[in-house]
């Protein structure tokens, strides 16, 4: 912490559902603190009513994202220094999800999109069956694993403006997903996987703005994964693939 | 503190500039074949809109005009690029690129319209 930073951070904080409003609270400032210390500070120090929620505390798990001086952000793993160079912090839940208290969202409708873009693996060999050989270097798996990492913090889905405008968008991180599975040799859902995406709400829906790819945690690029649900749905299409 | 959020970025403005710049050639092209079916109806209704569009607040719009189309133009070559070809990273780099050809086009064509 340097020298310069005030000793007490003004920390605004998303208190009550949809009607609810700001409450500053004076919180100390420490050397090597996160957004999640300070927020945990009240809970524990001032307000114990304070809901929001957390697990790992390592960038791990994902369930601690909030809306941090306006942007999504996992609060364990930013740094107060790095985002209140002026002792000045206001923290929000996530936007594009509905509020249940103070800091938390419901994440079932983020959630239910990913079950309706067919994000789960669908085998297509029996534990009977030898396990599958998969090259690591083939085409495919490249590029499954170049989005495989996601651990569904949900703020891709908060940054994105499509999502806001478009309840019915599927949103980066399920069509992310989807694009591992469509990338996944072993899978055999693509076909009712395909349809899903190339549905209304779907691949197409997206405007490319980047926003996800701007503000995943871990680096990935949901865009990207968009871009090539674009190509493969229209493949898909002009063979005669997609569902009716 | 930062009060646009996730919007803002170079590629998000591209984005907006983009749907802005279709909507307002949307609203020009009926403009623009209402004034060509002039010539229909006699060479000098549309001879008295020519002088009328000699103007220099009406040139200036018309820079606007080639700004919007030219930007738009290649706005919309860098999507479909995005949308249809293997991925590339440097998007913004692109964005901005696209905004600098479209500014020095429109300024090209208000060198050459006076």
């Amino acid at each position: 912490m340097s020298s310069a930073a005030p000793a007490q951070l003004s920390v605004s904080l998303w208190r009550g559902s949809d009607d609810g409003c700001y409450e500053t609270y004076s919180v100390p400032r420490r050397a090597s603190q996160t957004v999640l210390d300070v927020v945990t500070y009240v809970q524990r120090h001032i307000d114990a009513t304070l809901s929001y929620r957390f697990a790992c505390r390592v960038g791990m798990c994902g369930s601690c994202a909030m809306t941090v001086n306006g942007r999504p952000r996992w609060t364990c793993r930013t740094h107060v220094a790095k985002v209140a160079a002026n002792g000045r912090l206001k923290i929000g839940p996530l936007e594009n999800l509905p509020r249940i208290k103070d800091l938390a969202t419901d994440m079932q409708p983020f959630f239910e999109k990913w079950r309706q873009a067919e994000g789960v693996f669908a085998p297509s060999l029996t534990r009977a069956e030898p396990m599958a050989r998969i090259k690591p270097d083939s085409r495919a798996r490249m590029a499954a694993d170049a989005a495989i990492e996601c651990i569904n913090c949900g703020v891709c889905y908060a940054a994105c403006d499509t999502v806001r405008w478009n309840a019915n968008y599927l949103g980066p991180a399920a069509l992310n997903r989807a694009w591992t599975l469509v990338n996944d040799e072993r899978d055999a859902g693509n076909a009712a996987r395909l349809t899903a995406v190339a549905a209304s709400g779907g691949c197409h829906s997206c405007h490319s703005h980047q926003s996800c790819q701007e503000h995943c945690p871990l680096a990935l690029n949901p865009t990207e994964s968009i871009a090539g649900l674009k190509r493969r749905t229209v493949a898909a299409y002009l063979n005669g693939e997609l569902k009716a | 503190m930062k009060t646009l959020g996730p919007r803002g970025s170079s590629l998000w403005i591209a984005a907006i500039i983009h749907r802005l710049s279709g909507l307002a050639l949307a609203i020009f092209l009926p403009v623009h074949f209402f004034v060509l079916s002039l010539a229909f109806h006699g060479g000098a209704r549309l001879d008295g809109f020519l002088r009328w569009a000699d103007q220099p607040l009406v040139k200036f719009t018309e820079v606007g005009l080639v700004f919007l189309l030219t930007v738009h133009l290649l706005g919309g070559l860098r999507v479909l690029v995005i949308e249809n070809f293997d991925w590339h990273d440097g998007q913004k780099r692109l964005a901005m690129l696209v905004a600098a050809v479209s500014a020095v086009t429109a300024f090209i064509f208000l060198m050459r319209v006076f």
